[in-house]
């Protein structure tokens, strides 16, 4: 291992490190712009330079190789002075607009002006003034203030794949541009915005809404799709202005999706903030015992078999097994959390997760993607895939839609034909897999949800055993389905789907429509066919007036994910908690408090009085709850139903990216993707302009 | 003064055939498959004997550069790089020898790439040099024709391709990895230093880049014996170098010497004296646009050769002179000097990106006088801040030509601002 020395402490460093990453490693710090940890190295800045002993010129600490006997000074005058010097170069053209600019006050610029910039400039020239470019709805471009780093230009190019973003020009006319001035046309392209060491990128729908310090800062975890990222949210008195990523090197690292970053202004639309009843055919503001007791009348001396209960995508497991335990106490067995109708088993649990984890498929050796699109279903993991991609020597199959997914791969079919030709051996890939030492694949809920789910997902079994998904030996486990709601694995993991008897989502519709089911119970639940839920009683607890408020009887208030102190389980099985960042706006409540109550009015009171009631309860339903934030090994088993898989080719279910959930649908933000993104896929016809 | 058997390039004016028979006739693709016999380390030991400097402006020793690529080919193939985008300003040594001695480059090549395990060789031509791009096709074709490249080059039993990238005008890609960059499609920028080309060049491969006239000497360096050309110019600084001599001189030239030969002697001898004799020469900008000018006093004494003008606080680059007599406006010259860099500065790196286009606005301002005495120092500290802090060579490039001046003429800035200032004055009054 290389020793070296740094202002005189000597350093031991692992082999491949730069001396930069040497100097950190003893908290030397070392300013830099376009150094980043995740991009390729560009020692583009020079901000870096350090003098190391032996070389005649300074060196770019980012991109120098730590080696051995290295002796380095960061801290002579000499090092300060080149430092100044760059910080001028980078400040002559630079507009010193900080009091407009909103990177003021989080500006990597800013904060080492004040250690290497001068109090006055001495150009006297005039400065540069650079065109902005249009990057899309997202993403607001000052381009005047760009200082050349280029890590939106790596950022682009290495982990989303969409080499969209480059330099055009020479010298002081160098200018950073999108492809023809199109929008930039990647899930994650809201990185580049908190890359940007300067206000050149800054956030679009968040310009001019406020300065860092006066927002409060709430660290908790998103629910836009079933990655679980873990996310920073900023607010500024009830309202959440902007949500961030926050490290998380076994989940998100410290990337985002553009839902995760931009949905939050859904938050403040389309809000159910009193309880409603329907009165006449027509919804009508009342209190909230008003509420209750119209649940109570319709439901009292009602039969158990005749109330049913769904949970939706975005449903913490407070609120899950509050209603569970309160149709357990009215005596329905009609639950469901897979509102879609997905083929998943409850048990066992490895059968729904994704056990190799998403940091594991670093270690993956070829991959098979079944009837899933995870570029739209979880850009995060599909930007893992890329990074393995990247990597080299890893083999990608599609079966399903042959969508653009960032990396190439080897598209082996549409539809369950090719899955049951691999897993019966009679596929090339089927070999590609089985040489592999860990080959991973993951099911997505494009391949379950449809009437021959179960069937798909037996085939899918049978392929690890054909195609050696499991490795005992090594404790290998390539099994993985990627989810695409954030409630979905805590459903599960409870156990919230039919019990002894009981009907599934899509007999629950039916038997609302048939009149079997008089009640029918959505939490939180909009993605039902809404219009075949017949004459029943419609119950909507949830935060947005979408599909199912509209449609409900009665609507009672709900909080939405960064309103309430919540449990949620990401599609690894990892279980992490949400922390309330704002309340939830007028009369509306936490999820499980108003179960509490209206179990209350129901005269079968749930045992609950505080937060931590109901977190106990969930360790009880499953010990997996009392583990947060690491990943328990799921047990092994056998899974998947009977029948004939069908011939109908795969498809997403998320069409459109930017709208999947009620809080996204609401999002001005989204609507704007939704027209600059969505439907570009089209193929264009004659009339096309 | 070199003797003509000495002479590496007998056909530099063109007054011969350029053509294969012609290049026969003077001596080129002589046996050339017993040179390559001699084997691989005797070639790279006799071309460090030779003590040959690369001609491209580093003046790097050529034989210890070779020696860098790894001795065994594995996985990665190797290659050669020629570097013909000559786009120095003063300087066209390389495009005469693309233009009448390209044969003298091809074999030059050939050997090169035994020499250090390539099988393929990318001549990288500036884009300007259509026709010479075209007179060195023409003569690899008829390489190719002759079987003396391509399978079995001239029967050595090496296998050899050459192949003719054309750039497309820009300075920066004259930088060896710059070059690489763009030969590989991409935008035309330094690479960062290490990994050098050596090891990880062009397309990842081991490569070595070699300027034209580094190579095209190689074969006759093999012919005669590294001690021959050690005995020529001096010490360290060894052999025949193309110097071109243009400016106010009477007789602009391109001209085969020796190392090391008084800068005098050059101009007299062979550019036909300074326009207006001698006592009328102001400065002269010994190495191409990218070294500083030597006034007339250290032009009396200085020999040509990358050691003594190292000592004059110059270089000897690619030896094109530019002769400024006292006509000329020395400010206006290195100003113009500076807009060149600036243009050509290719961005990635911000000293050299925001310093290039500051320098050149000062210097267009010290041109008029337009500025204070302070500006003069702060000019000064402005290049010093490019210069050493950049990733490639271009800052100091773009810095030298500059402190050359403040070093030489500062008396004449300070005059020119001062008279600016009573200009103002007067006008006020």
């Amino acid at each position: 291992m290389p020793k070296l020395t740094i202002d005189g402490t000597v350093v031991e460093v692992e082999p491949g490190l730069t001396v930069l990453q040497a100097c950190e490693l003893i908290d030397v710090e070392i300013p830099r712009f376009c150094y980043h940890e995740r991009l390729s190295i560009a020692g583009n800045c020079r901000m870096c330079l350090v003098a190391m002993e032996g070389s005649p010129k300074p060196i770019a600490s980012c991109a120098m190789p730590a080696a051995d006997g290295m002796v380095i000074h960061t801290n002579t005058p000499e090092v300060h002075k080149m430092r100044e010097g760059v910080m001028e170069f980078l400040l002559i053209n630079h507009p010193l607009d900080c009091p407009i600019c909103d990177q003021g006050g989080e500006c990597d610029l800013q904060d080492q002006a004040l250690f290497y910039g001068f109090d006055r400039g001495r150009y006297i020239e005039n400065k540069r003034a650079v065109r902005d470019k249009y990057m899309g709805p997202l993403i607001k471009t000052i381009m005047t203030r760009c200082i050349h780093c280029t890590r939106c230009i790596r950022f682009a190019t290495e982990v989303a794949g969409v080499p969209e973003i480059g330099a055009i020009g020479r010298g002081e006319n160098m200018e950073v541009v999108t492809y023809l001035d199109q929008a930039l046309a990647s899930e994650l392209s809201g990185n580049v915005i908190d890359l940007c060491p300067v206000g050149a990128l800054t956030s679009k729908p968040y310009a001019f809404v406020a300065r860092p310090w006066e927002l409060s800062k709430t660290e908790t975890i998103d629910v836009m799709d079933a990655v679980g990222s873990n996310i920073r949210v900023d607010a500024r008195g009830g309202e959440v202005l902007r949500v961030l990523p926050r490290l998380n090197e076994e989940i998100n690292e410290e990337w985002i999706s553009d839902k995760s970053r931009f949905a939050c202004d859904g938050l403040r639309r389309q809000r159910l903030d009193r309880p409603y009843l329907r009165v006449d055919g027509k919804l009508r503001p009342v209190r909230w015992q008003e509420a209750f007791d119209a649940i109570a009348a319709r439901i009292k001396n009602l039969p158990g078999r005749k109330i049913a209960a769904v949970a939706g995508d975005l449903v913490d497991c407070e609120a899950m097994v509050a209603l569970q335990d309160l149709m357990a106490a009215l005596g329905s067995p009609h639950l469901d959390c897979r509102q879609d109708g997905a083929a998943l088993p409850a048990e066992p649990r490895s059968a729904y997760l994704f056990n190799t984890t998403i940091a594991g498929i670093a270690s993956a050796g070829a991959c098979l993607l079944i009837g899933t699109n995870p570029r739209r279903e979880a850009p995060i993991i599909n930007a893992r895939i890329r990074e393995r991609y990247r990597a080299g020597g890893f083999q990608i199959g599609v079966i399903g839609p042959a969508d653009d997914l960032t990396y190439p791969y080897d598209h082996l079919g549409d539809g369950p034909e090719a899955l049951v030709k691999i897993a019966d051996g009679a596929h090339p890939f089927a070999e590609v897999l089985r040489a592999s030492e860990t080959p991973m694949i993951v099911v997505g809920q494009g391949a379950l949800l449809r009437g021959d789910g179960g069937a798909v997902l037996a085939a899918v079994r049978k392929l690890v055993d054909t195609c050696g998904i499991l490795r005992p030996d090594s404790g290998w486990n390539g099994f993985n389905v990627l989810h695409t709601a954030a409630a979905r694995v805590g459903g599960l993991d409870l156990g919230f789907v039919p019990q002894r008897g009981g009907k599934d989502v899509a007999a629950i519709v039916a038997g609302a429509e048939a009149g079997e089911i008089e009640v029918v119970y959505l939490l939180g639940a909009d993605e039902l066919p809404m219009e075949r839920l017949g004459g029943a009683f419609v119950i909507y607890q949830g935060h947005h007036g979408d599909a199912g408020a509209h449609r409900a009887d009665v609507i009672l208030p709900g909080a939405a994910y960064t309103e309430k102190d919540a449990t949620y389980v990401n599609t690894e099985g990892r279980v992490q908690f949400a922390t309330r960042v704002c309340y939830p706006p007028g009369d509306a409540r936490e999820d499980w408090a108003i179960l509490r109550a209206l179990s209350d009015a129901l005269e079968c009171s749930l045992p609950f009085e505080r937060l931590a009631d109901v977190r106990a309860r969930l360790r009880e339903v499953n010990p997996v709850f009392a583990e947060p934030d690491v990943i328990v090994r799921a047990p092994w088993g056998t899974f998947g139903g009977t029948g004939e898989v069908g011939s109908e080719p795969f498809v997403s279910p998320i069409e459109n990216f930017y709208m999947t959930n009620a809080i996204s649908r609401a999002s001005v933000t989204m609507a704007e993707c939704t027209r600059a993104f969505a439907g570009k896929s089209e193929k264009k016809t004659g009339t096309h302009g | 003064m070199l003797r003509d058997q000495d002479r590496i390039f007998t056909n530099i004016y063109g007054f011969a055939d350029g053509g294969l028979a012609g290049a026969r006739q003077r001596g080129d693709w002589d046996d050339t498959s017993s040179l390559i016999a001699r084997g691989r380390t005797v070639i790279v030991d006799e071309v460090r004997k030779s003590g040959l400097r690369g001609r491209g402006g580093a003046g790097f020793v050529t034989g210890l550069k070779w020696s860098f690529m790894p001795k065994e080919v594995g996985a990665r193939p190797h290659y050669l790089v020629v570097n013909a985008d000559e786009g120095e300003p003063g300087t066209c040594k390389d495009r005469e020898i693309l233009r009448h001695e390209p044969h003298k480059l091809i074999e030059g090549s050939l050997i090169a790439a035994v020499a250090m395990g390539a099988h393929a060789c990318y001549v990288y031509i500036r884009g300007e040099f259509y026709r010479e791009a075209e007179a060195l096709q023409r003569a690899i074709d008829e390489a190719y024709d002759a079987g003396l490249i391509g399978r079995n080059a001239a029967g050595s039993g090496w296998d050899f391709d050459m192949y003719i990238h054309r750039g497309a005008g820009a300075y920066i890609c004259g930088e060896e990895t710059a070059l690489l960059e763009s030969i590989e499609g991409k935008k035309g920028q330094p690479r960062l230093k290490p990994p050098f080309p050596a090891n990880v060049g062009l397309w990842g491969c081991p490569t070595t880049v070699n300027n034209v006239e580094t190579i095209a000497v190689v074969p006759t360096i093999l012919r005669r014996g590294g001690d021959w050309f050690a005995g020529l110019g001096r010490p360290k600084n060894t052999g025949t170098k193309l110097f071109n001599i243009s400016g106010h001189v009477n007789q602009p030239c391109t001209v085969e010497e020796e190392m090391g030969i008084p800068l005098k002697d050059l101009i007299e001898r062979h550019a036909g004296g300074v326009r207006g004799g001698w006592n009328n020469l102001l400065a002269v900008i010994p190495g191409g646009a990218s070294v500083p000018l030597i006034p007339k006093s250290v032009c009396e004494t200085v020999r040509m050769d990358f050691d003594s003008l190292q000592q004059a606080k110059s270089g000897l680059g690619t030896a094109g002179l530019m002769v400024m007599d006292k006509s000329t406006d020395i400010v206006k010259a290195i100003a113009r000097l500076s807009k060149f860099y600036k243009h050509e500065s290719c961005g990635q790196c911000t000293p050299c990106r925001e310093g290039s286009g500051w320098m050149w606005r000062m210097m267009e301002r010290l041109t008029v006088g337009r500025a204070s005495f302070e500006e003069i120092d702060l000019l000064e500290q402005v290049t010093r801040q490019v210069e050493g802090h950049t990733i490639c060579a271009f800052g100091d490039a773009a810095a030298w030509p500059i402190q050359g001046l403040l070093r030489h003429f500062r008396p004449e800035l300070e005059q020119r601002v001062r008279d600016y200032q009573n200009a103002r004055s007067r006008a006020a009054a």
